[in-house]
């Protein structure tokens, strides 16, 4: 979560760190351009696209109709003409309306082509519950994302992270998908004013220990930090992993710390049946059975939509307390 | 603007070309020489023809899962097309496509596509990359009457008009969407009516008459060339085979009498017809066209038979591109 201490950083926003690496790659490369709902003269419904349009023009900053499939096949068509869209998905929720473009085209066309059509799109979005947006509006939808072959899923958990992995993406010649969390948006860390990369599919130890191995993502490497800054003073010392890409996944890092620790919880926000938890978890079992002291513990939602009341939206989301009890009966197993 | 001598003749190429190559996958298909699924294009050669010979080689088009006419007409290499329906390495997509992927992206030909009105977003998209570029390139959308009626068109279809993008709606309506009559799906007659919606001109073109549908796509595609945003064209045509396949599989769908009376207006005789009268072609110009058809075509089956399958070590080829980025290309 710390950038390397010599460069020029500066403490701004996640929102903020997005919005900066996508006008610095406008800058580089004439053929970024952007476009979604509102993201031109509006900026975005969460502010992550401000300014742009005034800087850009219209037809680098491109206000859409409200019509995710139209939003990204005009990524598709225009990447696989040769330019670099960054295409914006409102909400995750939104991307399931637009899946056809998404997993039928966009992750196959290359393949199908026999690997003549390249797909330089990213495709950004905001997940996460934790707004009272109910059950349409707080979703994390990334496992069903990471089951496609030919797409690129990254969930950065702080700014730093937010802009090197942004800008990773763009660069990238394949389908990505950049999803944010709502709740990080404002989360303040430091960030280089230079245009960097973080490589996909490189996670970081957030958090060294040499008792738990804790496997998280997005938003919830927040949680598990706290959760493990408090077992640290019942002596249990957590290996905080924060995967950061999660396709291509980085289960070296994984795998080694499991054998170091022998014994892992996988963290995420997502629904915990059929999350990608079960992935890693999966992973690790045949990676590193014999090393493992207990059973995996998952932690994830329970199953059920996101809820609206603020009330039962708490009940839902996994937090450092209820990480932090999982990890410590995991710690005695 | 009236087709010169030269265009006249190059349309009929280009239908005869994609009669022979379909005549002879169905033939493949029914002796099981073909694996998975064929739509064919026969009937409605004049569509693809007539728009296909408007355009360059970099102006797109995006195509349907009935896309082997498209492939020709924008001049696909009857090789590289057999090989691909019989899976093998030397196919256009190395055997990893087949019918319903089948593409040529030098030629502009985007893909067929396997899911109903899923390539009529991406030739939008091409659009854009046109107009993004201040080029005078357009992009054409090929999809049937039953696409008209699932999101992805609407969605497409709007959003060219709103950003008046170059590129030009086509609707091959053949009255079937797979195996169900258009006047049970939409109360419509013509597709056409739902161009006012978006705000785009529209015209109804005998999709049998080849010059008609170069007349209509020439107008279309000038306009397109000169930034006037996107058209829409519905082609009324016929398929002479099943929805996939040669024969209909028993389903009475449609009747032996329908079929027939459309036969009668085979745009292929109909325009060499008309090309005799006119002095153009005469009927051993067109029989030498149509042997120079079939000669190639037995060539590429030969070649597609002869050609290696696909080495399985390279199943996992090509899922991802590798890391490569170099920077601004302006």
């Amino acid at each position: 979560m710390t950038p390397p201490a010599d460069t020029d950083a500066r403490r701004i926003a996640y929102g903020a760190a997005f919005t900066e690496g996508l006008a610095q790659m406008m800058d580089a490369d004439p053929n970024v351009f952007v476009a979604g709902e509102d993201v031109g003269r509006a900026g975005g419904v969460f502010g992550s696209f401000r300014g742009l349009n005034e800087r850009f023009g219209d037809m680098r900053v491109v206000d859409t109709p409200i019509s995710e499939q139209a939003i990204v096949g005009l990524g598709t068509g225009a990447a696989v003409s040769g330019l670099r869209p960054v295409v914006d998905v409102m909400f995750m929720d939104f991307m399931l309306v637009a899946m056809d473009q998404i997993v039928n085209q966009a992750a196959k066309l290359k393949y199908m082509f026999g690997g003549k059509a390249t797909l330089p799109m990213t495709i950004t979005t905001s997940a996460g519950a934790g707004l009272s947006a109910a059950a349409q509006h707080s979703q994390s939808l990334e496992a069903m994302l990471c089951h496609i072959p030919g797409l690129k899923v990254v969930m950065p958990s702080n700014p730093y992270d937010a802009k090197g992995l942004l800008i990773s993406c763009i660069r990238d010649d394949n389908p990505t998908v950049f999803v944010k969390h709502k709740r990080l948006l404002g989360l303040k860390g430091d960030v280089p004013e230079d245009l960097y990369e973080i490589p996909l599919g490189t996670a970081q130890v957030v958090r060294p220990g040499d008792d738990v191995t804790v496997v998280t993502y997005g938003r919830m490497v927040h949680e598990a930090t706290s959760a493990a800054d408090a077992l640290a003073a019942e002596g249990i010392e957590c290996d905080v992993i924060d995967l950061r890409s999660l396709q291509p996944l980085d289960m070296d890092t994984v795998v080694q710390s499991a054998q170091r620790t022998s014994r892992v919880a996988v963290v995420h926000e997502a629904v915990r049946f059929g999350g990608f938890g079960g992935e890693i978890a999966s992973q690790i079992a045949e990676e590193a059975f014999d090393y493992l002291d207990a059973p995996i513990e998952r932690v994830g939602a329970p199953f059920s939509p996101v809820p609206f009341s603020p009330v039962l939206e708490k009940e839902w989301v996994p937090n450092a307390e209820m990480i932090g009890e999982r990890i410590r009966a995991l710690a005695a197993a | 603007m009236d087709p010169s001598p030269e265009t006249l003749l190059d349309l009929h190429r280009r239908m005869v070309r994609i009669r022979h190559f379909e005549e002879a996958a169905g033939r493949l298909a029914e002796q099981n020489r073909l694996p998975g699924f064929l739509h064919l294009y026969v009937g409605e050669e004049a569509v693809a023809a007539g728009v296909c010979a408007n355009l360059d080689d970099d102006d797109q088009i995006s195509s349907t899962h009935r896309g082997h006419g498209h492939l020709v007409a924008k001049g696909g290499d009857y090789s590289g097309m057999m090989a691909e329906l019989m899976g093998k390495a030397t196919g256009y997509c190395g055997g990893k496509g087949g019918s319903m992927h089948i593409c040529d992206l030098d030629l502009g030909m985007l893909g067929a596509n396997g899911i109903v009105g899923g390539g009529v977003p991406i030739a939008v998209g091409a659009g854009f990359a046109n107009k993004y570029r201040g080029s005078d390139r357009v992009s054409v959308v090929f999809f049937g009457d039953g696409a008209s009626n699932i999101g992805a068109f609407h969605e497409a279809a709007n959003m060219a008009a709103a950003l008046s993008l170059p590129v030009l709606f086509v609707c091959e309506n053949n009255e079937y969407g797979e195996f169900t009559p258009r006047d049970r799906t939409m109360a419509i007659t013509d597709v056409v009516d739902r161009a006012a919606g978006y705000g785009m001109p529209g015209a109804i073109v005998d999709g049998m008459d080849v010059v008609a549908v170069w007349e209509a796509a020439n107008e279309a595609v000038s306009r397109a060339r000169r930034g006037e945003g996107p058209s829409f064209i519905e082609a009324k045509t016929y398929r002479f085979y099943n929805h996939h396949g040669v024969q209909t599989l028993g389903m009475k769908y449609r009747s032996d009498d329908e079929l027939e009376q459309w036969k009668q207006r085979d745009p292929i005789e109909l325009f060499e017809d008309r090309l005799a009268t006119a002095g153009v072609l005469d009927a051993d110009g067109a029989q030498a066209a149509h042997d120079a058809a079939e000669a190639d075509i037995e060539a590429a089956i030969a070649f597609a038979e002869e050609s290696p399958l696909p080495d399985p070590d390279n199943l996992l080829v090509d899922v991802y591109t590798p890391a490569a980025y170099s920077g601004a290309i302006s």
